[in-house]
């Protein structure tokens, strides 16, 4: 994972609560095998629409995402987090994401930042009066900059250490590898395993 | 201070903890299918990392797999399924691939093999994962990063969840389901309610349900944001566990019996959050919108999106009505669909497949509307077939098919075209979740049967003869 410090780029204005991941990513889509290509299914059903934020030459090249709250909420799919990476977003701000879409975000290396509606308003009316404005997300102070829009983040600290360090948690769980077994060799004898009975 | 029975489990599995750091969890059984597992074998592969525990991990081809018999044909769907296989192989899994009588949607195999046991930790790359909960395990679903993380060392690292307690007393009335309670739940908390929580269900009237109907309730758990949902064990899910093939069994039976019984929540313990609901003021719920949360009872209207004090709410509300092509004020009885889908790992058990045949049985799916029954196992399937269930579903004009997720999500040829409707047993109402612009309704078994002899949402009242 490559690690996150601070990143500027344009911010696109999504004025849409309760964003599922069927939405960032329908299930037709998820059928590749690799983590790379799932661009062309990000946000598929909405990029037929003209009108949609995307599809507007201002926003096309955006990678920093605001949007409205629940972001993020349904399945499980690890793909809505490479479909936004693939397209070349890294960060998504909003007031509230579900609960599995912020690990897998963080597990990738994209930043979710958690900030509060009233400032997702205001960067929502600055990104959408000045079109391919940049916003500059930084991790180490925990601000969100667009123009004259300053706020502060949220994101828990040890989220944020992974990141800054863009640390593999694979590795660092098989640093503690003596401690699982200990704990497999306590384990009682009647839990249940998968090979034939 | 007494501790909930997730807070109970979660001690019981703690690996490592350390202050400021989640803490390390063992994961005592993993389900894998072949849409979220690729990418993690593939990351095994190129750290040169291997499965720490194939024998605590278990596989099986469900998202993909055709219901109709013959081969799959997308040759897309076919590569994620041989991929599967191939994996499986490698890192010596055991698979269920299609054929296979334990075939079957991933939530519905692992009770039915009895590995889904109360007071143990199980995971799957699938948020549908809470079902499990319903016989007091801790289950929820993870991304692929977390897969790739429990293959290659069987514990995940996890932060506490918050509890929040939903006691449902009194007793569910005629026609009124699990569904229906679940349903409003979500309708009550919100899509968004229950996020950071693991839900306890309580009470009477999740008391007297059948585990089947317990899975009903936990599966939907995430649709209100939950990662988890539990119900306490008791003689119910012992009598369902009982000499299934991976239960424990003679003396390790009474063992594992005597430490189920110490897992219910204490009664001096107190939750983060509590909410309460009365079992008899429940009716058939059906969701009117694009989000689970946006239900109501069946003998209500369409809302008008003017009536939502919160401007999110109004917004959703417009752009649901918008997608759904329904306008504020239609009476939910008048709503004609084309579809009918029984199927899901939210309904398609046994008891679901039961429960709509005493409804359909005698009548005939109104002409023009086509109904799919999908058991959500192959052993589901042949119960129901011994039972003559098939019968009764193809007399009435419905299609009877093998099992798979299907129309749940449409990843194999089981879809809505743009536009259609269906009155749906599956847990997801987005925009496009059941085919690229098709609409779905959530409803129960009861009312998905009603409503494909009807042709317009309904429920079973003065049709079981």
């Amino acid at each position: 994972m490559d690690a996150f410090t601070t990143h500027t780029g344009i911010g696109v204005p999504l004025r849409r609560g309760n964003v599922d991941t069927d939405q960032i990513i329908p299930a037709v889509y998820l059928k590749r095998v690799t983590r790379t290509g799932f661009e062309d299914g990000l946000f598929a059903a909405w990029r037929g629409e003209e009108s949609f934020v995307l599809n507007q030459p201002a926003y096309r090249a955006g990678s920093v995402l605001v949007a409205g709250p629940d972001f993020g909420t349904g399945s499980s799919r690890e793909h809505a987090v490479w479909a936004l990476m693939n397209y070349g977003f890294r960060v998504v701000i909003s007031s509230r994401f579900a609960d599995i879409f912020r690990g897998n975000a963080g597990k990738q290396g994209m930043l979710v930042a958690l900030v509060g509606q009233d400032d997702v308003e205001l960067l929502w009316k600055l990104l959408e009066n000045e079109p391919g404005t940049e916003v500059t997300v930084d991790l180490v102070a925990k601000t969100v900059q667009a123009k004259d829009v300053v706020c502060r983040f949220e994101i828990d600290d040890y989220t944020r250490w992974r990141l800054l360090e863009g640390l593999d948690d694979i590795g660092l769980t098989l640093g503690h590898v003596q401690d699982v077994e200990t704990f497999e060799q306590a384990r009682p004898g009647w839990l249940p395993v998968t090979t034939p009975a | 201070m007494g501790r909930t029975m997730a807070e109970k489990v979660w001690d019981a599995h703690v690996v490592r903890r350390v202050e400021g750091e989640p803490d390390l969890l063992y994961i005592d059984v993993h389900l894998v299918h072949e849409v979220t597992s690729p990418q993690a074998f593939d990351g095994l592969r190129l750290a040169g990392r291997t499965v720490r525990r194939p024998d605590l991990t278990i596989a099986t081809e469900d998202h993909n797999v055709p219901t109709e018999p013959g081969p799959i044909t997308d040759p897309v769907s076919l590569t994620q399924v041989n991929t599967l296989r191939a994996n499986c192989a490698e890192f010596g899994i055991r698979l269920h691939p299609m054929g296979d009588v334990e075939q079957g949607i991933v939530h519905v195999i692992g009770p039915q093999l009895g590995l889904s046991l109360p007071g143990t930790t199980i995971v799957c790359g699938d948020s549908h994962t809470s079902t499990h909960g319903a016989f007091g395990a801790l289950a929820f679903g993870i991304g692929t990063s977390e897969v790739e993380h429990v293959l290659a060392t069987q514990t995940l690292s996890l932060k506490p969840f918050k509890t929040m307690a939903i006691d449902v007393e009194g007793e569910l009335g005629p026609d009124v389901t699990a569904k229906d309670l679940v349903l409003a739940v979500i309708a009550q908390i919100g899509t968004g309610g229950g996020q950071g929580y693991v839900l306890e269900y309580r009470g009477s009237a999740i008391r007297s349900l059948s585990m089947e109907s317990r899975m009903t309730v936990c599966n939907m758990s995430i649709e209100a944001g939950a990662r988890a949902g539990m119900i306490a064990p008791d003689e119910t899910t012992f009598a369902y566990l009982q000499g299934r093939p991976h239960a424990p069994s003679g003396e390790e039976w009474d063992e594992a019996v005597r430490t189920w019984r110490t897992l219910p929540s204490d009664e001096d313990v107190t939750f983060d959050e509590h909410v309460r609901i009365d079992a008899a003021s429940l009716t058939p719920f059906v969701t009117w919108g694009t989000n689970p949360g946006q239900g109501l009872p069946l003998g209500g209207q369409v809302p008008d999106p003017a009536s939502f004090g919160d401007d999110n709410q109004r917004m959703a509300a417009e752009r649901a009505l918008d997608y759904m092509g329904l306008t504020a004020g239609t009476a939910l009885r008048d709503i004609a669909v084309d579809t009918v889908f029984l199927g899901s790992c939210t309904n398609g058990r046994i008891e679901d497949l039961r429960a709509a045949a005493a409804v359909i049985k005698g009548h005939h799916v109104k002409d023009g509307v086509r109904m799919l029954v999908v058991p959500g196992s192959a052993r589901v399937r042949l119960q129901a077939e011994s039972e003559g269930l098939d019968d009764v579903f193809r007399a009435a004009g419905a299609d009877w098919r093998l099992a798979g997720c299907s129309m749940c999500l449409g990843m194999n040829p089981d879809q809505l075209a743009p536009g259609e409707r269906s009155a749906s047993t599956s847990n997801r109402n987005f925009e496009g979740r059941q085919g690229k612009g098709g609409r779905t309704h959530l409803v129960s078994p009861l009312v998905a049967a009603a409503t494909a002899v009807r042709g317009t949402l309904s429920s079973p009242a003065g049709l079981v003869r």
